[in-house]
């Protein structure tokens, strides 16, 4: 399969790449790793007029801590983020999500910017951005402005960028001291969307109560979804096998999967119960030095 | 609108091309068509199956997802820059001598994807091996072989390492 003909654009800098996209408007699409945009552009679901290929602009592909936030840039490939000792060690929920996105092939182009911008609720980065509180800085011609991860994403691959706005950078809080997340994926095989999959990043107090929760739904919404009540209902508490129980149900009430080829919803929200338990425990026990 | 041609230049087992292309040639179909590299094959068109890896830039590709216009500037290695001097490289030695294949169909991607497997990690572990080439299919289900072959190939890389410091 061939793309349909387009024109291509590879600038050198980033405000090159804004006046081209103020030039091209909606028709203009910004290409990351591309592996997302051309199978679509292959299958004809998009057909934009002009690419603009991010690859030659300098200073999207850090990754570093600074100010109290682990900095992304958001064209870092999948591949350095599941290389990275940082990541590694003091990210385990962003280390094991990056290792379920598709196959090595695919994480050697694909980016951590492209996965969120694109607003696929099938995509793994965005529920684990939700469950860290991470933000998502964006560039246009107004300047930049910062948008937390939580309310980024608003429709079926509908984001709150505009269409003259380049997502340049992804910035997590760093974790205190006591932290802990675990990413849990059921897929039908390597490679797959999720059938259903569940963040969690917790954080906690010298009490052992919870000082931060945050959980995040793959795939089983329109949207990638921020389970708050499951959230506030761990918030200040003990993490109970009884009280995760609850959050965990709470979880599956508030997803909306569809029935499709990979589960009935009711099997979806049976997992998104089970899977919300399972990556607690670990996070928890991450968190608790184990 | 009037199609735009854009220049590149690619180095393709260690020669050299410059070419004008459509922006939506696929890299694929480059190498295919404009270079008759036709040891990278194309299978589902889709990014599943891997039997279109190649390196760029040391690093495996699915070649039916990256525009030729990406790989500007790249350094590509496929099937055909795989032996030196006439010798086969251990990989396509361990696919013969293991049987790692069946039809062939997806060896020249499972090759270029366990160079690059083997070129991070020359000691990988069986699990790490099946991990590494997840994003390769082999409708003949021979998984097996194809792991000693990966496995075969290991061993005389290493062995080739240690005499080469050993001299």
């Amino acid at each position: 399969m061939i793309p349909p003909p387009f024109t291509y654009a590879a600038p050198t800098s980033l405000e090159e790449a804004l006046a081209l996209l103020q030039q091209h408007g909606p028709m203009a699409k910004i290409l990351a790793g591309g592996h997302s945009l051309l199978p679509m552009m292959k299958l004809r679901l998009l057909e934009p007029e002009v690419l603009i290929d991010l690859r030659r602009v300098p200073g999207l592909d850090e990754i570093r801590e600074e100010n109290g936030y682990l900095h992304l840039g958001a064209m870092v490939r999948e591949v350095e983020l599941e290389e990275h000792p940082l990541i590694r060690e003091k990210y385990p929920l962003l280390y094991e999500t990056t290792r379920w996105i598709a196959d090595p092939q695919v994480r050697n182009m694909g980016t951590i910017g492209g996965n969120l911008a694109h607003g696929d609720p099938g995509n793994d980065h965005p529920a684990t951005m939700m469950a860290y509180d991470a933000q998502l800085v964006a560039v246009g011609p107004r300047g930049e402005r910062v948008i937390p991860a939580r309310e980024f994403f608003l429709d079926f691959y509908t984001t709150a960028l505009e269409p003259d706005e380049i997502l340049t950078a992804i910035r997590i809080p760093i974790p205190p001291p006591r932290s802990g997340g675990a990413y849990e994926k059921l897929e039908r095989k390597v490679g797959d969307y999720a059938t259903a999959a569940v963040a969690v990043q917790l954080s906690l107090a010298e009490d052992g109560t919870l000082s931060y929760v945050g959980i995040g739904l793959t795939n089983v919404a329109h949207v990638p979804l921020f389970a708050a009540r499951s959230c506030a209902h761990l918030q200040g508490q003990r993490p109970t096998p009884e009280r995760i129980d609850e959050a965990a149900q709470m979880a599956s009430e508030d997803c909306n999967p569809r029935s499709d080829l990979r589960g009935s919803a009711e099997y979806k929200r049976a997992m998104v119960r089970e899977l919300t338990r399972r990556a607690f425990r670990r996070a928890l026990e991450r968190a608790q030095g184990g | 609108m009037a199609t735009q041609k854009v220049t590149v230049t690619l180095t393709v087992n260690g020669t050299t091309h410059t070419a004008e292309v459509e922006p939506r040639l696929l890299l694929v179909h480059f190498l295919r068509e404009h270079l008759n590299l036709t040891g990278t094959h194309i299978g589902c068109d889709t990014t599943h199956c891997g039997a279109c890896t190649v390196l760029m830039n040391g690093r495996a590709v699915k070649s039916c997802t990256v525009l030729t216009v990406q790989a500007d500037g790249a350094t590509i290695k496929t099937i055909e820059g795989m032996a030196e001097n006439g010798q086969m490289h251990p990989l396509q030695e361990g696919f013969h001598v293991e049987h790692g294949l069946q039809c062939g169909y997806c060896t020249p991607g499972m090759i270029m994807r366990a160079a690059e497997l083997l070129a991070r990690n020359p000691d990988p572990t069986e699990e790490e091996i099946r991990w590494g080439i997840s994003g390769n299919l082999c409708r003949c289900t021979g998984y097996v072989n194809i792991v000693k072959a990966i496995q075969y190939a290991a061993r005389k890389l290493r062995e080739r390492e240690q005499a080469a410091a050993g001299s």
